[in-house]
């Protein structure tokens, strides 16, 4: 059995508490490269949700992710309002796959 | 482009004829898994790009009920109020296998006390604004795990397509070229030898020809004559 964990601000996770949700709290960079990195190692997570501000601090970070089977690593906007990055994360990904972004 | 340096044998030739032949069966197979794969990726993008458009509007308005929640609470009280989860339950993953691609399937599981209206706080010092705040945002949970799966889908076969498109083209520009060139090259060397051989034969069989006649020729001098 697997949790879900909520990355982002005191503010952010705080709404997803109520959910079931795990609330794992960063407001920084650097704490959201701990935060991910211990959630990732604990293998407790099988989803993490990260709110755009953090996740285009840490896109690299993230990308480490990418290929493996768990943790699903999804960015969704917070409550400062979305800037589309989880859209462009799609088009990376059919970009990479095609070879060119065919879904504009 | 490196050529394959092998003995011009026939021995050789063989080996690299069927090496050819296997590398275009899985030149075969391989095309067809990516095209495959790519039908099925399009079909996910476009479903993880539908419900992730649904989710952020979703999640817009639930963030603006809470701000609207937060504004008429005091923020401690309504820290304390969302501190206990109103629904706990667990995640439990199964993997099912998209053309070799391990994927992984979300269900989420509640231990649910009471219904889905059941409140962790006490309705005396919350506002109504939070309960409805917290039931728009209950209603997309299900959006939420939908999206995380289908996200983790389409990543996962980007890379599966990516690696197929480059073992293809691999297969398709670098290797059959290669081996046709070998096998191309043995062949001409072998026809080279057997040219040789056969010139070498035509000589052999003139000098023992004119050998048999001079022979002839020693002894009966006067034949050629008569």
């Amino acid at each position: 059995m697997y949790k879900i964990g909520m990355i982002g601000n005191s503010a952010d996770v705080l709404c997803f508490l109520p959910l079931g949700f795990s609330a794992l709290e960063a407001n920084d960079a650097e704490s959201a490269i701990t935060v991910l990195k211990n959630a990732v190692k604990s293998g407790e997570y099988a989803i993490l949700f990260i709110t755009e501000e953090l996740a285009v601090l840490i896109e690299e970070e993230i990308a480490r992710y990418k290929d493996l089977p768990l943790p699903a690593i999804t960015v969704i906007p917070g409550r400062a309002g979305g800037k589309g990055i989880g859209l462009a994360s799609i088009k990376r990904a059919v970009e990479r796959a095609v070879g060119a972004d065919i879904l504009k | 482009m490196a050529e394959i340096r092998v003995n011009p044998t026939r021995m050789e030739l063989k080996k690299l004829q069927t090496r050819y032949r296997t590398a275009r069966r899985g030149h075969k197979l391989l095309k067809d898994k990516r095209d495959e794969l790519m039908r099925r990726f399009l079909d996910v993008v476009r479903r993880d790009k539908e419900l992730r458009v649904r989710v952020e509007e979703a999640l817009q308005r639930a963030f603006a009920s809470f701000a609207l929640a937060s504004a008429v609470s005091n923020p401690r009280m309504l820290e304390e109020a969302l501190m206990l989860p109103r629904h706990e339950g667990e995640l439990s993953v199964s993997y099912r296998n998209q053309m070799s691609v391990t994927v992984p399937d979300f269900s989420w599981q509640e231990n649910a006390a009471g219904g889905s209206d059941s409140y962790n706080y006490g309705l005396a010092f919350t506002s109504g604004e939070l309960d409805s705040a917290l039931l728009e945002l209950g209603a997309i949970r299900e959006d939420l795990l939908r999206l995380a799966q289908l996200e983790k889908e389409t990543q996962l076969l980007a890379e599966e397509i990516e690696r197929t498109r480059r073992r293809v083209n691999a297969l398709e520009h670098i290797m059959m070229p290669r081996y046709l060139a070998a096998i191309r090259s043995i062949k001409m060397k072998l026809e080279e030898n057997e040219r040789g051989n056969i010139t070498r034969l035509m000589k052999v069989k003139d000098m023992m020809l004119a050998a048999q006649y001079k022979e002839k020729h020693q002894f009966f001098p006067d034949e050629e004559d008569a």
